[in-house]
Protein backbone atom coordinates (compact mmCIF):
# COMPACT_ATOMS: atom_id res chain seq x y z
CA UNK A 1 0.00 0.00 0.00
CA UNK A 2 2.79 2.39 0.86
CA UNK A 3 5.36 3.36 -1.64
CA UNK A 4 8.07 1.29 -0.07
CA UNK A 5 9.31 -0.31 3.07
CA UNK A 6 12.79 1.05 2.63
CA UNK A 7 13.68 2.92 5.79
CA UNK A 8 13.09 6.55 5.10
CA UNK A 9 16.59 7.35 6.32
CA UNK A 10 17.88 5.65 3.19
CA UNK A 11 15.59 7.65 0.94
CA UNK A 12 16.22 11.00 2.51
CA UNK A 13 19.88 11.71 2.96
CA UNK A 14 19.97 12.98 6.51
CA UNK A 15 23.22 14.86 5.97
CA UNK A 16 21.24 17.24 3.82
CA UNK A 17 19.31 18.30 6.90
CA UNK A 18 21.89 17.82 9.62
CA UNK A 19 25.24 19.41 9.90
CA UNK A 20 27.88 16.98 11.08
CA UNK A 21 27.80 18.43 14.56
CA UNK A 22 24.02 18.16 14.82
CA UNK A 23 24.27 14.65 13.49
CA UNK A 24 26.64 13.60 16.25
CA UNK A 25 24.30 15.20 18.77
CA UNK A 26 21.29 13.39 17.35
CA UNK A 27 23.21 10.12 17.37
CA UNK A 28 24.02 10.70 21.02
CA UNK A 29 20.39 11.28 21.83
CA UNK A 30 19.35 8.06 20.15
CA UNK A 31 22.02 6.26 22.17
CA UNK A 32 20.64 7.77 25.35
CA UNK A 33 17.16 6.75 24.29
CA UNK A 34 18.28 3.16 23.85
CA UNK A 35 19.89 3.22 27.30
CA UNK A 36 16.73 4.63 28.81
CA UNK A 37 14.74 1.94 27.05
CA UNK A 38 16.80 -0.74 28.68
CA UNK A 39 15.89 0.30 32.20
CA UNK A 40 12.51 1.99 31.74
CA UNK A 41 10.33 0.41 29.10
CA UNK A 42 7.77 3.20 29.48
CA UNK A 43 10.09 5.82 28.11
CA UNK A 44 11.23 3.73 25.21
CA UNK A 45 10.80 4.49 21.60
CA UNK A 46 12.24 1.05 20.86
CA UNK A 47 9.17 -0.94 21.84
CA UNK A 48 7.22 0.39 18.88
CA UNK A 49 6.19 -2.26 16.37
CA UNK A 50 7.42 -0.03 13.59
CA UNK A 51 9.88 -1.10 10.95
CA UNK A 52 10.63 2.47 10.03
CA UNK A 53 13.25 4.25 12.10
CA UNK A 54 12.46 6.87 14.71
CA UNK A 55 15.24 9.38 14.45
CA UNK A 56 14.81 12.59 16.45
CA UNK A 57 14.02 15.57 14.27
CA UNK A 58 16.46 18.43 14.18
CA UNK A 59 16.11 21.30 16.65
CA UNK A 60 15.72 23.51 13.57
CA UNK A 61 12.62 21.61 12.39
CA UNK A 62 11.14 21.22 15.86
CA UNK A 63 11.41 24.92 16.65
CA UNK A 64 10.30 26.36 13.30
CA UNK A 65 7.19 24.34 12.56
CA UNK A 66 4.81 24.93 15.44
CA UNK A 67 1.09 24.87 15.95
CA UNK A 68 0.58 27.50 18.64
CA UNK A 69 -2.57 29.35 17.63
CA UNK A 70 -2.22 31.90 20.43
CA UNK A 71 0.56 33.37 18.29
CA UNK A 72 -0.44 32.42 14.77
CA UNK A 73 -2.11 29.73 12.68
CA UNK A 74 0.94 29.89 10.41
CA UNK A 75 3.33 27.27 11.72
CA UNK A 76 6.35 29.17 10.47
CA UNK A 77 5.28 32.46 12.01
CA UNK A 78 5.10 31.18 15.58
CA UNK A 79 8.85 31.23 16.21
CA UNK A 80 9.39 34.91 15.26
CA UNK A 81 6.14 36.09 16.89
CA UNK A 82 6.91 34.38 20.19
CA UNK A 83 10.49 35.63 20.40
CA UNK A 84 9.80 38.29 23.03
CA UNK A 85 7.19 36.40 25.01
CA UNK A 86 7.91 36.75 28.75
CA UNK A 87 8.16 33.44 30.59
CA UNK A 88 9.47 34.89 33.89
CA UNK A 89 7.99 35.31 36.42
CA UNK A 90 5.68 32.35 35.84
CA UNK A 91 3.31 30.76 38.30
CA UNK A 92 1.39 27.53 37.93
CA UNK A 93 -1.70 27.22 40.09
CA UNK A 94 -2.62 23.67 41.05
CA UNK A 95 -6.07 23.59 42.57
CA UNK A 96 -9.50 21.96 42.60
CA UNK A 97 -10.21 18.62 44.22
CA UNK A 98 -6.84 18.24 45.95
CA UNK A 99 -5.77 18.15 49.58
CA UNK A 100 -2.78 20.43 49.06
CA UNK A 101 -3.62 23.15 46.56
CA UNK A 102 -0.53 25.16 45.77
CA UNK A 103 0.82 27.76 43.40
CA UNK A 104 4.28 26.90 42.15
CA UNK A 105 6.78 29.30 40.67
CA UNK A 106 8.34 27.69 37.58
CA UNK A 107 11.75 27.76 39.30
CA UNK A 108 10.31 25.66 42.15
CA UNK A 109 9.01 23.05 39.72
CA UNK A 110 12.37 22.88 37.97
CA UNK A 111 14.16 22.48 41.31
CA UNK A 112 11.72 20.12 42.97
CA UNK A 113 11.29 17.55 40.21
CA UNK A 114 14.35 16.06 38.55
CA UNK A 115 14.27 16.63 34.80
CA UNK A 116 14.64 13.56 32.65
CA UNK A 117 14.94 13.18 28.92
CA UNK A 118 12.09 11.45 27.10
CA UNK A 119 12.21 10.83 23.37
CA UNK A 120 8.65 10.70 22.13
CA UNK A 121 6.90 10.55 18.81
CA UNK A 122 4.49 13.45 18.33
CA UNK A 123 1.61 12.85 15.93
CA UNK A 124 -0.26 15.94 14.78
CA UNK A 125 -3.90 15.55 13.77
CA UNK A 126 -2.87 17.21 10.49
CA UNK A 127 -1.16 13.90 9.65
CA UNK A 128 2.45 14.86 10.14
CA UNK A 129 4.70 13.66 12.92
CA UNK A 130 8.05 14.29 14.57
CA UNK A 131 10.34 12.60 17.08
CA UNK A 132 11.22 14.98 19.89
CA UNK A 133 13.70 14.66 22.75
CA UNK A 134 11.85 16.41 25.57
CA UNK A 135 13.10 17.25 29.04
CA UNK A 136 10.59 17.18 31.87
CA UNK A 137 8.98 15.14 34.61
CA UNK A 138 5.95 12.90 34.93
CA UNK A 139 2.75 14.77 35.66
CA UNK A 140 2.04 11.96 38.16
CA UNK A 141 4.80 13.29 40.41
CA UNK A 142 3.18 16.70 40.70
CA UNK A 143 -0.29 15.21 41.18
CA UNK A 144 0.94 12.88 43.90
CA UNK A 145 2.33 15.87 45.73
CA UNK A 146 -0.95 17.84 45.72
CA UNK A 147 -2.93 14.68 46.59
CA UNK A 148 -6.13 14.46 44.50
CA UNK A 149 -9.18 13.74 46.66
CA UNK A 150 -11.26 10.63 46.07
CA UNK A 151 -13.79 12.74 44.10
CA UNK A 152 -11.22 13.84 41.53
CA UNK A 153 -11.78 12.18 38.16
CA UNK A 154 -10.35 14.58 35.60
CA UNK A 155 -7.51 17.06 35.25
CA UNK A 156 -8.14 20.37 33.57
CA UNK A 157 -5.32 22.46 32.09
CA UNK A 158 -5.47 26.11 31.17
CA UNK A 159 -2.96 28.03 29.07
CA UNK A 160 -1.71 31.56 29.50
CA UNK A 161 -3.91 34.32 28.06
CA UNK A 162 -1.97 37.49 27.24
CA UNK A 163 -3.43 39.13 24.12
CA UNK A 164 -0.90 41.97 24.20
CA UNK A 165 1.91 39.46 23.70
CA UNK A 166 0.04 36.80 21.73
CA UNK A 167 -1.53 38.22 18.55
CA UNK A 168 -3.45 35.06 17.69
CA UNK A 169 -5.66 35.53 20.74
CA UNK A 170 -7.42 38.34 18.88
CA UNK A 171 -9.08 35.78 16.62
CA UNK A 172 -12.77 35.60 17.52
CA UNK A 173 -13.16 32.09 16.14
CA UNK A 174 -11.85 30.30 19.22
CA UNK A 175 -13.03 29.95 22.79
CA UNK A 176 -9.89 31.33 24.49
CA UNK A 177 -8.04 30.64 26.70
CA UNK A 178 -6.80 27.30 25.39
CA UNK A 179 -7.91 24.52 27.67
CA UNK A 180 -7.33 20.81 27.68
CA UNK A 181 -8.19 17.87 29.86
CA UNK A 182 -7.29 14.30 30.73
CA UNK A 183 -8.95 11.60 32.71
CA UNK A 184 -7.14 11.19 36.04
CA UNK A 185 -5.80 7.74 35.17
CA UNK A 186 -4.46 9.07 31.85
CA UNK A 187 -2.84 11.92 33.73
CA UNK A 188 -1.25 9.49 36.19
CA UNK A 189 0.24 7.28 33.45
CA UNK A 190 3.99 7.54 33.55
CA UNK A 191 4.19 8.51 29.86
CA UNK A 192 2.30 11.76 30.54
CA UNK A 193 4.96 14.40 30.77
CA UNK A 194 5.13 17.97 31.96
CA UNK A 195 7.84 19.19 29.61
CA UNK A 196 10.21 21.99 30.52
CA UNK A 197 12.94 21.46 27.96
CA UNK A 198 13.98 20.32 24.52
CA UNK A 199 17.29 18.81 23.37
CA UNK A 200 18.72 19.30 26.86
CA UNK A 201 17.91 23.02 27.10
CA UNK A 202 14.94 24.95 28.47
CA UNK A 203 11.88 24.98 26.22
CA UNK A 204 11.93 27.68 23.54
CA UNK A 205 8.90 29.98 23.58
CA UNK A 206 7.42 28.56 20.37
CA UNK A 207 7.39 25.07 21.88
CA UNK A 208 5.27 26.10 24.87
CA UNK A 209 7.72 27.60 27.38
CA UNK A 210 8.07 27.40 30.25
CA UNK A 211 5.77 24.44 30.89
CA UNK A 212 3.72 22.29 28.55
CA UNK A 213 2.00 18.95 28.55
CA UNK A 214 3.16 16.05 26.37
CA UNK A 215 0.76 13.11 25.94
CA UNK A 216 2.47 11.08 23.22
CA UNK A 217 -0.38 8.65 22.47
CA UNK A 218 -2.83 11.46 21.73
CA UNK A 219 -2.96 13.94 18.84
CA UNK A 220 -0.65 16.89 19.38
CA UNK A 221 -3.35 19.43 20.25
CA UNK A 222 -3.95 17.62 23.55
CA UNK A 223 -0.42 18.62 24.59
CA UNK A 224 -1.32 22.11 25.79
CA UNK A 225 1.39 24.79 25.86
CA UNK A 226 2.14 27.62 28.29
CA UNK A 227 0.29 26.06 31.24
CA UNK A 228 -0.74 28.41 34.07
CA UNK A 229 -3.49 26.40 35.76
CA UNK A 230 -3.97 22.74 36.58
CA UNK A 231 -7.20 21.85 38.33
CA UNK A 232 -8.65 18.51 39.42
CA UNK A 233 -12.36 18.15 38.75
CA UNK A 234 -15.14 15.61 39.00
CA UNK A 235 -16.63 16.50 35.62
CA UNK A 236 -15.10 16.15 32.17
CA UNK A 237 -13.42 19.47 31.33
CA UNK A 238 -14.24 21.50 28.26
CA UNK A 239 -11.43 21.57 25.72
CA UNK A 240 -10.77 24.20 23.07
CA UNK A 241 -10.87 21.93 20.03
CA UNK A 242 -13.83 19.84 21.10
CA UNK A 243 -15.69 23.12 21.57
CA UNK A 244 -14.63 24.47 18.18
CA UNK A 245 -15.40 21.29 16.29
CA UNK A 246 -17.19 18.70 18.40
CA UNK A 247 -17.72 16.21 15.55
CA UNK A 248 -14.09 16.21 14.75
CA UNK A 249 -12.18 16.45 18.00
CA UNK A 250 -13.39 14.42 20.92
CA UNK A 251 -12.23 14.61 24.50
CA UNK A 252 -10.01 11.54 24.15
CA UNK A 253 -8.39 12.20 20.77
CA UNK A 254 -6.20 9.12 20.97
CA UNK A 255 -4.06 8.50 17.90
CA UNK A 256 -6.06 5.83 16.14
CA UNK A 257 -5.56 4.75 12.51
CA UNK A 258 -8.54 2.37 12.66
CA UNK A 259 -11.37 4.63 13.67
CA UNK A 260 -12.74 6.26 10.58
CA UNK A 261 -13.03 9.89 11.44
CA UNK A 262 -15.94 12.13 10.42
CA UNK A 263 -13.58 14.17 8.35
CA UNK A 264 -10.06 12.84 8.39
CA UNK A 265 -8.61 9.49 7.57
CA UNK A 266 -5.79 9.05 10.06
CA UNK A 267 -4.32 5.87 8.65
CA UNK A 268 -1.06 7.39 7.45
CA UNK A 269 1.25 10.25 8.27
CA UNK A 270 4.38 11.98 7.05
CA UNK A 271 7.32 12.09 9.39
CA UNK A 272 8.87 15.52 9.04
CA UNK A 273 12.05 15.01 7.02
CA UNK A 274 10.69 11.98 5.14
CA UNK A 275 9.33 11.95 1.62
CA UNK A 276 7.09 8.88 1.74
CA UNK A 277 4.15 8.51 4.11
CA UNK A 278 4.23 5.87 6.79
CA UNK A 279 1.37 4.00 8.44
CA UNK A 280 0.08 5.56 11.64
CA UNK A 281 0.39 3.28 14.66
CA UNK A 282 -2.35 2.57 17.20
CA UNK A 283 -1.91 4.92 20.16
CA UNK A 284 1.00 6.34 18.19
CA UNK A 285 2.97 3.18 18.95
CA UNK A 286 2.44 3.33 22.72
CA UNK A 287 -0.24 0.65 22.77
CA UNK A 288 1.65 -1.52 25.25
CA UNK A 289 1.82 1.28 27.78
CA UNK A 290 -1.67 2.78 27.49
CA UNK A 291 -4.14 0.35 25.89
CA UNK A 292 -5.30 -0.85 29.35
CA UNK A 293 -6.71 2.63 30.03
CA UNK A 294 -9.38 2.03 27.41
CA UNK A 295 -10.30 -1.60 28.08
CA UNK A 296 -13.91 -2.21 27.10
CA UNK A 297 -14.36 1.28 25.68
CA UNK A 298 -15.75 1.82 22.19
CA UNK A 299 -13.04 4.00 20.73
CA UNK A 300 -15.22 4.92 17.76
CA UNK A 301 -17.70 6.45 20.18
CA UNK A 302 -15.13 7.96 22.52
CA UNK A 303 -12.90 9.47 19.83
CA UNK B 1 3.93 42.15 -36.78
CA UNK B 2 4.73 42.37 -33.11
CA UNK B 3 1.76 41.65 -30.93
CA UNK B 4 1.14 44.43 -28.45
CA UNK B 5 0.24 43.43 -24.95
CA UNK B 6 -2.02 45.59 -22.85
CA UNK B 7 -0.92 46.42 -19.30
CA UNK B 8 -3.62 44.10 -17.91
CA UNK B 9 -2.40 41.27 -20.09
CA UNK B 10 1.17 41.78 -18.96
CA UNK B 11 0.03 41.89 -15.34
CA UNK B 12 -1.85 38.61 -15.72
CA UNK B 13 0.86 36.75 -17.58
CA UNK B 14 3.59 37.87 -15.20
CA UNK B 15 1.49 37.68 -12.04
CA UNK B 16 0.28 34.16 -12.75
CA UNK B 17 3.84 32.84 -12.67
CA UNK B 18 4.78 34.52 -9.40
CA UNK B 19 3.58 31.65 -7.15
CA UNK B 20 5.76 29.19 -9.07
CA UNK B 21 8.69 31.59 -9.08
CA UNK B 22 8.29 32.02 -5.34
CA UNK B 23 8.26 28.27 -4.73
CA UNK B 24 11.39 27.82 -6.87
CA UNK B 25 13.09 30.63 -4.95
CA UNK B 26 12.11 29.04 -1.65
CA UNK B 27 13.34 25.66 -2.83
CA UNK B 28 16.79 27.13 -3.35
CA UNK B 29 16.86 29.16 -0.14
CA UNK B 30 15.48 26.48 2.19
CA UNK B 31 12.18 28.28 2.60
CA UNK B 32 9.84 25.38 1.88
CA UNK B 33 9.28 24.78 5.64
CA UNK B 34 9.87 21.55 7.53
CA UNK B 35 6.95 20.01 5.64
CA UNK B 36 7.71 20.97 2.03
CA UNK B 37 5.17 18.75 0.30
CA UNK B 38 2.28 20.16 2.29
CA UNK B 39 3.65 23.66 1.78
CA UNK B 40 3.71 23.30 -2.02
CA UNK B 41 0.30 21.65 -1.95
CA UNK B 42 -1.25 24.51 -0.01
CA UNK B 43 0.51 27.23 -1.98
CA UNK B 44 -0.56 25.89 -5.40
CA UNK B 45 -4.07 25.35 -4.07
CA UNK B 46 -4.30 28.95 -2.97
CA UNK B 47 -2.94 30.16 -6.33
CA UNK B 48 -5.59 28.09 -8.13
CA UNK B 49 -8.48 29.45 -6.07
CA UNK B 50 -7.21 33.03 -6.35
CA UNK B 51 -6.91 32.85 -10.13
CA UNK B 52 -10.31 31.19 -10.44
CA UNK B 53 -11.82 34.02 -8.42
CA UNK B 54 -10.06 36.63 -10.56
CA UNK B 55 -11.61 35.03 -13.63
CA UNK B 56 -14.99 35.27 -11.92
CA UNK B 57 -14.36 38.93 -11.14
CA UNK B 58 -14.24 39.89 -14.84
CA UNK B 59 -17.98 40.20 -15.37
CA UNK B 60 -18.62 42.16 -12.15
CA UNK B 61 -15.75 44.51 -13.05
CA UNK B 62 -17.49 45.12 -16.34
CA UNK B 63 -20.90 45.72 -14.80
CA UNK B 64 -19.48 47.93 -12.03
CA UNK B 65 -17.12 50.08 -14.03
CA UNK B 66 -18.00 49.35 -17.62
CA UNK B 67 -14.47 48.02 -18.02
CA UNK B 68 -14.59 45.60 -20.93
CA UNK B 69 -11.06 44.29 -21.15
CA UNK B 70 -11.33 41.81 -18.23
CA UNK B 71 -13.95 39.93 -20.25
CA UNK B 72 -11.26 39.11 -22.80
CA UNK B 73 -8.88 37.91 -20.08
CA UNK B 74 -11.20 35.38 -18.47
CA UNK B 75 -9.81 32.53 -20.52
CA UNK B 76 -6.21 33.22 -19.54
CA UNK B 77 -7.14 33.53 -15.86
CA UNK B 78 -9.25 30.37 -15.96
CA UNK B 79 -6.52 28.38 -17.68
CA UNK B 80 -3.90 29.57 -15.21
CA UNK B 81 -6.26 28.55 -12.40
CA UNK B 82 -6.55 25.13 -14.03
CA UNK B 83 -2.78 24.89 -14.38
CA UNK B 84 -2.33 25.43 -10.63
CA UNK B 85 -5.18 23.08 -9.81
CA UNK B 86 -3.47 20.43 -11.93
CA UNK B 87 -0.13 20.95 -10.19
CA UNK B 88 -1.95 20.84 -6.85
CA UNK B 89 -3.58 17.50 -7.72
CA UNK B 90 -0.39 15.99 -9.17
CA UNK B 91 1.52 16.89 -6.01
CA UNK B 92 -1.22 15.32 -3.92
CA UNK B 93 -1.33 12.04 -5.86
CA UNK B 94 2.36 11.73 -6.67
CA UNK B 95 4.49 13.44 -4.05
CA UNK B 96 2.11 13.26 -1.10
CA UNK B 97 0.61 9.83 -1.67
CA UNK B 98 3.32 8.31 -3.85
CA UNK B 99 0.76 7.18 -6.46
CA UNK B 100 -0.52 4.56 -4.01
CA UNK B 101 -3.95 4.56 -5.62
CA UNK B 102 -5.69 2.36 -3.07
CA UNK B 103 -4.61 4.76 -0.34
CA UNK B 104 -5.57 7.75 -2.49
CA UNK B 105 -9.04 6.37 -3.16
CA UNK B 106 -9.50 5.55 0.51
CA UNK B 107 -8.49 9.08 1.39
CA UNK B 108 -10.76 10.66 -1.22
CA UNK B 109 -13.80 8.83 0.10
CA UNK B 110 -12.96 9.14 3.78
CA UNK B 111 -12.20 12.83 3.76
CA UNK B 112 -15.11 14.88 2.45
CA UNK B 113 -12.86 17.88 1.87
CA UNK B 114 -10.78 15.88 -0.58
CA UNK B 115 -13.91 14.46 -2.19
CA UNK B 116 -15.30 17.92 -2.97
CA UNK B 117 -11.84 19.05 -4.10
CA UNK B 118 -11.57 16.08 -6.46
CA UNK B 119 -15.08 16.76 -7.78
CA UNK B 120 -14.22 20.40 -8.42
CA UNK B 121 -11.07 19.41 -10.28
CA UNK B 122 -12.85 16.84 -12.46
CA UNK B 123 -15.53 19.40 -13.31
CA UNK B 124 -12.88 21.94 -14.29
CA UNK B 125 -11.35 19.61 -16.88
CA UNK B 126 -14.10 19.98 -19.55
CA UNK B 127 -14.07 23.74 -19.02
CA UNK B 128 -10.33 23.90 -19.63
CA UNK B 129 -10.55 21.67 -22.72
CA UNK B 130 -13.41 23.63 -24.27
CA UNK B 131 -11.97 27.03 -23.49
CA UNK B 132 -10.69 27.49 -27.04
CA UNK B 133 -12.60 29.30 -29.77
CA UNK B 134 -13.15 26.22 -31.88
CA UNK B 135 -15.20 24.66 -29.09
CA UNK B 136 -17.15 27.82 -28.64
CA UNK B 137 -18.21 27.52 -32.28
CA UNK B 138 -18.89 23.79 -32.09
CA UNK B 139 -20.90 23.84 -28.90
CA UNK B 140 -22.84 26.99 -29.75
CA UNK B 141 -25.35 27.73 -26.96
CA UNK B 142 -24.21 24.76 -24.93
CA UNK B 143 -20.78 26.30 -24.54
CA UNK B 144 -22.16 28.99 -22.31
CA UNK B 145 -24.21 26.50 -20.34
CA UNK B 146 -21.17 24.29 -19.87
CA UNK B 147 -19.07 27.18 -18.66
CA UNK B 148 -21.76 28.32 -16.28
CA UNK B 149 -21.05 25.19 -14.22
CA UNK B 150 -18.25 27.29 -12.73
CA UNK B 151 -20.94 28.78 -10.47
CA UNK B 152 -21.26 25.34 -8.98
CA UNK B 153 -17.52 24.60 -9.00
CA UNK B 154 -16.45 27.77 -7.20
CA UNK B 155 -18.46 27.04 -4.03
CA UNK B 156 -17.08 23.49 -4.07
CA UNK B 157 -13.59 24.94 -4.11
CA UNK B 158 -14.38 27.19 -1.14
CA UNK B 159 -15.85 24.22 0.70
CA UNK B 160 -12.72 22.19 -0.08
CA UNK B 161 -10.59 24.97 1.39
CA UNK B 162 -12.81 25.48 4.43
CA UNK B 163 -13.18 21.80 5.29
CA UNK B 164 -9.46 21.26 4.93
CA UNK B 165 -8.91 23.54 7.91
CA UNK B 166 -9.34 22.61 11.54
CA UNK B 167 -12.65 23.85 12.88
CA UNK B 168 -16.31 24.05 11.93
CA UNK B 169 -16.76 26.38 8.97
CA UNK B 170 -20.51 26.87 9.23
CA UNK B 171 -20.33 27.48 13.00
CA UNK B 172 -17.54 30.04 12.49
CA UNK B 173 -15.30 28.12 14.86
CA UNK B 174 -11.63 27.38 14.40
CA UNK B 175 -9.12 28.14 11.66
CA UNK B 176 -11.62 29.45 9.11
CA UNK B 177 -10.66 33.10 8.56
CA UNK B 178 -9.12 32.73 5.08
CA UNK B 179 -11.80 30.38 3.69
CA UNK B 180 -14.39 32.74 5.14
CA UNK B 181 -12.87 35.69 3.30
CA UNK B 182 -12.86 33.72 0.04
CA UNK B 183 -16.44 32.64 0.69
CA UNK B 184 -17.60 36.21 1.24
CA UNK B 185 -15.82 37.40 -1.90
CA UNK B 186 -17.53 34.62 -3.85
CA UNK B 187 -20.93 35.67 -2.49
CA UNK B 188 -20.23 39.27 -3.50
CA UNK B 189 -19.12 38.24 -6.99
CA UNK B 190 -22.24 36.11 -7.39
CA UNK B 191 -24.58 38.85 -6.17
CA UNK B 192 -23.07 41.23 -8.72
CA UNK B 193 -24.07 38.76 -11.43
CA UNK B 194 -27.75 38.64 -10.59
CA UNK B 195 -29.45 40.09 -13.71
CA UNK B 196 -31.47 42.63 -11.69
CA UNK B 197 -28.32 43.83 -9.92
CA UNK B 198 -26.48 44.05 -13.22
CA UNK B 199 -29.26 46.05 -14.86
CA UNK B 200 -29.35 48.38 -11.88
CA UNK B 201 -25.58 48.88 -12.04
CA UNK B 202 -25.68 49.46 -15.79
CA UNK B 203 -28.37 52.12 -15.55
CA UNK B 204 -26.65 53.72 -12.54
CA UNK B 205 -23.50 53.94 -14.60
CA UNK B 206 -25.17 55.61 -17.57
CA UNK B 207 -26.86 58.08 -15.24
CA UNK B 208 -23.47 58.91 -13.79
CA UNK B 209 -21.66 59.14 -17.07
CA UNK B 210 -23.70 61.67 -18.94
CA UNK B 211 -25.60 63.62 -16.35
CA UNK B 212 -24.22 67.11 -16.76
CA UNK B 213 -24.53 67.55 -20.51
CA UNK B 214 -27.95 66.08 -20.93
CA UNK B 215 -29.50 67.86 -18.00
CA UNK B 216 -27.82 71.17 -18.50
CA UNK B 217 -27.06 71.71 -22.18
CA UNK B 218 -26.09 75.31 -21.55
CA UNK B 219 -22.71 74.37 -20.14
Amino acid sequence: MFRSNIPSSEITPKHVYLSRRDFMKAAGVVGAGALLAACAPNAATETAPSVLPDVPNTLEDITNYNNYYEFSTDKEAVAPLSKNFQTRPWDVEVSGLVNNPKTYAIEDLLKKFPQEERIYRLRCVEAWSMVIPWMGFSLAKLLTEVEPTSDAKFVRFEAVYRPEEMPGLKSPFYDWPYQEGLRLDEAMNDLTLLATGLYGNLLPNQSGAPLRLVVPWKYGFKSIKGIVKIALTDTQPKTLWSTASPNEYGFYSNVNPNVSHPRWSQSSERRIGDLARRPTLMFNGYEEQVAYLYDGMDLAKYY
Amino acid sequence: MIKRYTPLQLLIHIGAWIPIARLVFEAFTGGLTANPIQHIEQRTGRAAITLLFLSLAATPLNSLFGWKEPLQRRRALGLYAFMYATIHVIIFTDLDYGLAWSLILETVFQKPYILVGAAAFLLLIPLAITSFDIWKVRLKKNWKRLHQTVYFIAPLVVLHYAWGKKGTFFALQGDILLPLIYGLILVLLMVLRIPAVRRFLASARTRWRRPVNSRNPAI
